[in-house]
Parts: C-alpha cells; structure tokens; sequence
C-alpha cells in the first residue's frame, strides 16, 4: 500500500473550486452556441470532444458569423496550439506510454496544467492533474448541457446573450495584459481584424489576427519572459 | 452532412490532435524559445481580434449596437474591480439585456 497523499484533500478541494467555476462557463458556451444557432448535439459534441473552452468559444462565434462555417476550422485549431506547449512539463510529469498517450492528452488544457506544475511532488502533480481534469470534465459537460438547454428556453438577445462572447473573450485575455508586449499584440489583432471586415469573407479577419502573434513572436530583439500558464480557463 | 457539422468534427477532432501532439512530440521541437512565443502570444492577438469582430462587424459591414457596447463596458470594469470570470459575464449581459428592455 502506498503511504496517503498528505496534500490530497487540499487537491480535490481546489480541483472542485476550478470545476463550479468551469460548469458556470460551460453553462454560458452551451447557451451562447445554441442561441447563435447550433444544435444541442453539436454543442455538446463540442464540450465532449473539443474539450478546451476558448477554441469553443471561436468556433461558434466564427462558423455563425455568416461565412463559410469552414472559416471556424483554423480559428478554433490556432487558439487551441497552446494546449500542444502544455503536452512539455505534463510529459514530464506524468510520462504517458503507449495507449495512456491517447486518453491523457484529452485532458491536457489550461487547468490541469496549471494545477499540476504547481504541486511539490511527482506524485502530488500526478494527483492534481487527473482530479482537476476528470472533475472539470464532468462540470464542464454538465455547465454545456445545461446552459443549452436555458438557451433554448429563452431569446438570446432579450437577455443579453450578444454582450456574453465578446464579454467572455475579454475575461479570457485580461491576465494576459499584464504584459507590455501582450498589450501591442491585443491592440494589432483587433486593428488587423478590423480592417479586414469589408474587405473578406466572415472568419478570415480572427485568424488573420494570428499573424500578429507570428510577427511579434519571431521578431529578433526577444523577450525570453516564460511563464507558467494562466489559471484562467480559456 | 451539412458543412457546420464537417467544420465542427473537424475543429475537435484537430483540437484533440494538438494536446496529443503536445504529449507525444520530442520535447526539443516545442521548446524552442520561440515558438513557445508565437504559441503563448497566440490567443491573446485571437481573443482580441475575437472581442472586436463581436462588436463591430455585422455581416462584412461595421456596426455596433450600443446597448451591446454598453454592456461589454460594463464587464471591463467589473474586470478593473477584479472580479471573476462569473461577475463579468453576468454584468455584460445583464446591463444589455436591461438597456434593451428600456429603449
């Protein structure tokens, strides 16, 4: 028998706090996608398989915006890169072999990560990132069912639902501003957004703002400020 | 299949493809210095772009709907107060959803 893990109940007790606060953001994904236009199915298919809230978010506020829903594909799949970057300290940590690979990765998003490389021990680290994502799991998906559900209930402008995705964006980038450097390439993905709506399809100005980030990333002069991924869930 | 629905399985099926990347990629190609700035400053250009499109763009043309606009400033300064995730979004539409009722 292995010895009890001393920090487990302060774990779960935080892995719980991380879940409430995701079933309510599911609960807005899942009302925000079925009031602009998707089907139950196709929200839940979403919470299920997507599984990372901001790529959620883009894909329903881009496949709705009149174009192509085709344009939603790189605009959901960029925003969802980062989750790759997490797969490095999380390797280390939890060294996933052979068919582990397959359903470890699922719950490799901002949470668990966060959650995990702030524990002391490989085994507290272990602990932290499957309880945090097996719960958030549960919540996010209970958060989307019900929050589709409410959204079919009501009209989605009548209670203001319009002001609840640009609302939630900003939410999701506001500990990122911290940064100087993040503030620019904010500021130039909303110019360059902007400036493209006249002039191309729906969807093409959100991923022509990834250009930004490339440009800024790339550039020679080089900030090497590293940090560990934000708490918030995005 | 309508094309939404090939969008969407497309999209998650892809979002589940770079976690599993992430977890099985030799760690020296994502830890370059870098790409690790391209991938974190990602989002934050995206969202952006994400909140301005919300607000201004109506189908290729700019518009805005103040009641909208209001709320959303609402939410920043809720943000500025330092409020969570859930005050924000209840304060945004709240005050749009308030704003509509009255005008």
């Amino acid at each position: 028998m292995e010895e009890p893990l001393p920090e487990r109940a302060a774990i779960v007790k935080a892995a719980i706090g991380i879940g409430l606060y995701a079933m309510a953001f599911g609960a807005s994904f899942g009302a925000i996608s079925v009031g602009s236009g998707l089907t139950l199915a196709q929200t839940m298919v979403l919470s299920l398989v997507m599984f990372t809230g901001a790529s959620q978010f883009a894909f329903v506020g881009v496949a709705t915006a009149g174009g192509s829903p085709l344009a939603a594909v790189p605009a959901s799949l960029l925003l969802g890169v980062r989750n790759a970057f997490y797969g490095v300290p999380l390797s280390e940590i939890l060294h996933p072999r052979g068919l582990a690979r397959f359903w470890t990765a699922h719950f490799v998003i901002d949470e668990t990560t966060a959650m995990a490389v702030t524990q002391a021990t490989p085994r507290a680290q272990r602990y932290a990132f499957w309880a945090t994502g097996l719960i958030l799991f549960l919540l996010w998906q209970l958060g989307s069912l019900s929050g589709a559900l409410i959204g079919r209930a009501v009209n989605p402008s009548d209670v203001g639902l319009d002001a609840a995705a640009p609302a939630v964006f900003l939410a999701l980038l506001w500990p990122a501003l911290r940064r100087p450097e993040a503030r620019w390439v904010a500021l130039g993905g909303a110019a360059v957004a902007l400036a493209l709506v006249p002039l191309t399809p729906p969807g093409i100005p959100v991923v022509a703002a990834a250009a930004v980030a490339l440009v800024f990333g790339l550039r020679p002069s080089g900030g090497n400020d590293e940090q560990a991924p934000d708490r918030e869930p995005t | 299949m309508t094309a939404l629905w090939l969008a969407l399985l497309v999209s998650a099926v892809g979002s589940y493809l770079l976690k599993l990347a992430g977890v099985s990629l030799p760690e020296s190609i994502l830890n370059h210095p870098k790409v690790q700035r391209v991938a974190q400053l990602l989002p934050v250009a995206m969202l952006s772009a994400l909140v301005a499109v919300e607000l201004f763009d109506k189908g290729g043309r700019y518009a805005v709907d103040w009641r909208t606009l209001a709320g959303v400033a609402a939410g920043v300064v809720a943000l500025l107060l330092r409020r969570g995730f859930l005050a924000v979004f209840l304060i945004a539409i709240a005050v749009t959803a308030l704003l509509r009722l009255v005008t």
